[in-house]
């Protein structure tokens, strides 16, 4: 066995990575988000739509170099040795929806940025949660110059189930971002929290 | 490498070059391994001269930390499965340990959101 020969042995306390996504439409300050609160520069790792894409058996051998890659944008916050939290921001386009269950599998919750000059474009990200019973919170990115709403209109614009919590941000900053994702968590936990006493009763 | 002419699952043994897997697997086979499992290695590169240089790589990224599959393929300059891929077969050769997050529907306990929540507040 390897491990046997090891030097350092891995007797060490668990690890727990948790992961929250971070989603909204093309230039909606996804990566600007990630940017903000990640304590690393974010990284990008990349996944090619023939691989992942569809179910070929790509056996031929030849490199191809029409392969369209998409990007995933990511950050990390560390709180300790043992304890790490992921934000993965969505790739742009709606059709690589297959590249979004992969980031939000098992994901605590999501953020979905709103830009209110585009709102429409939060729709799919809004519907894509819902569906799967995953807690989200919006977060209406305040752009310099762009008409500034109530959170209430935007909640009532998006058709939002009640108790979905809206917050106005700024993606740049770090401590607007950092309450975001707050939010996120704190829902999570209430929503875990909810479930729980309703399956235990 | 098998005698088999297969190149995928079992067949391929420990040893599987880059190009041999992406030519040959598309997708990892046998477990799914989050974006956000967390690998460890316990061997170093130097011990086993049949790795590829890609999983020597991955050895040294994760040696002093856990790291995330998806930093892994960050770091590494891979695409995700084909970091998957070779993580994977990292994992059935016994050099690294993978920590697999909570599955969907089942949240780290309570203790553990609170001390998110609290390293948060003091970002």
């Amino acid at each position: 066995m390897a491990f046997v020969r090891s030097e350092r042995p891995t007797r060490r306390a668990p690890f727990t990575a948790l992961k929250i996504v971070i989603a909204g439409g093309f230039g909606a300050g996804k990566t600007t988000m990630v940017a903000a609160v990640s304590e690393i520069r974010p990284l990008r790792t990349e996944e090619s739509l023939s691989q992942a894409g569809a179910r070929i058996d790509d056996t031929n051998g030849v490199e191809r170099k029409t392969t369209t890659t998409v990007a995933i944008d990511f950050g990390r916050i560390t709180f300790d040795e043992r304890l790490s939290l992921y934000l993965f921001g969505t790739p742009g386009q709606d059709r690589f929806w297959f590249l979004w269950d992969d980031i939000s599998h098992g994901a605590l919750g999501a953020v979905v940025i709103a830009d209110t000059r585009r709102l429409e474009d939060c729709f799919p990200s809004v519907d894509y949660f819902e569906r799967r019973g995953i807690p989200f919170v919006i977060a209406v990115n305040c752009f310099d110059g762009s008409r500034r709403y109530r959170v209430e209109q935007v909640a009532a614009a998006l058709d939002l189930d009640p108790g979905t919590p809206v917050l106005l941000c700024d993606a740049r900053d770090r401590t607007s971002a950092k309450e975001v994702l707050i939010a996120v968590v704190e829902l999570a936990r209430r929503q875990h929290h909810a479930n729980a006493n309703a399956n235990g009763r | 490498m098998s005698e088999t002419g297969r190149w995928y699952g079992d067949e391929s043994g420990p040893m599987v070059r880059l190009y041999a897997l992406t030519k040959g697997r598309a997708r990892p086979v046998g477990e799914y391994l989050d974006v956000i499992a967390l690998v460890l290695a316990g061997t170093r590169p130097e011990y086993d001269l049949t790795l590829s240089p890609e999983q020597a790589t991955i050895l040294e990224l994760c040696r002093d930390r856990a790291l995330s599959v998806a930093e892994v393929a960050a770091r590494a300059g891979l695409p995700l499965n084909v970091a998957r891929i070779l993580i994977a077969d990292l994992l059935d050769a016994g050099h690294v340990r993978v920590t697999q997050p909570n599955p969907p529907g089942r949240l780290p306990n309570d203790q553990i959101l609170r001390e998110v929540l609290d390293g948060l507040r003091a970002l």
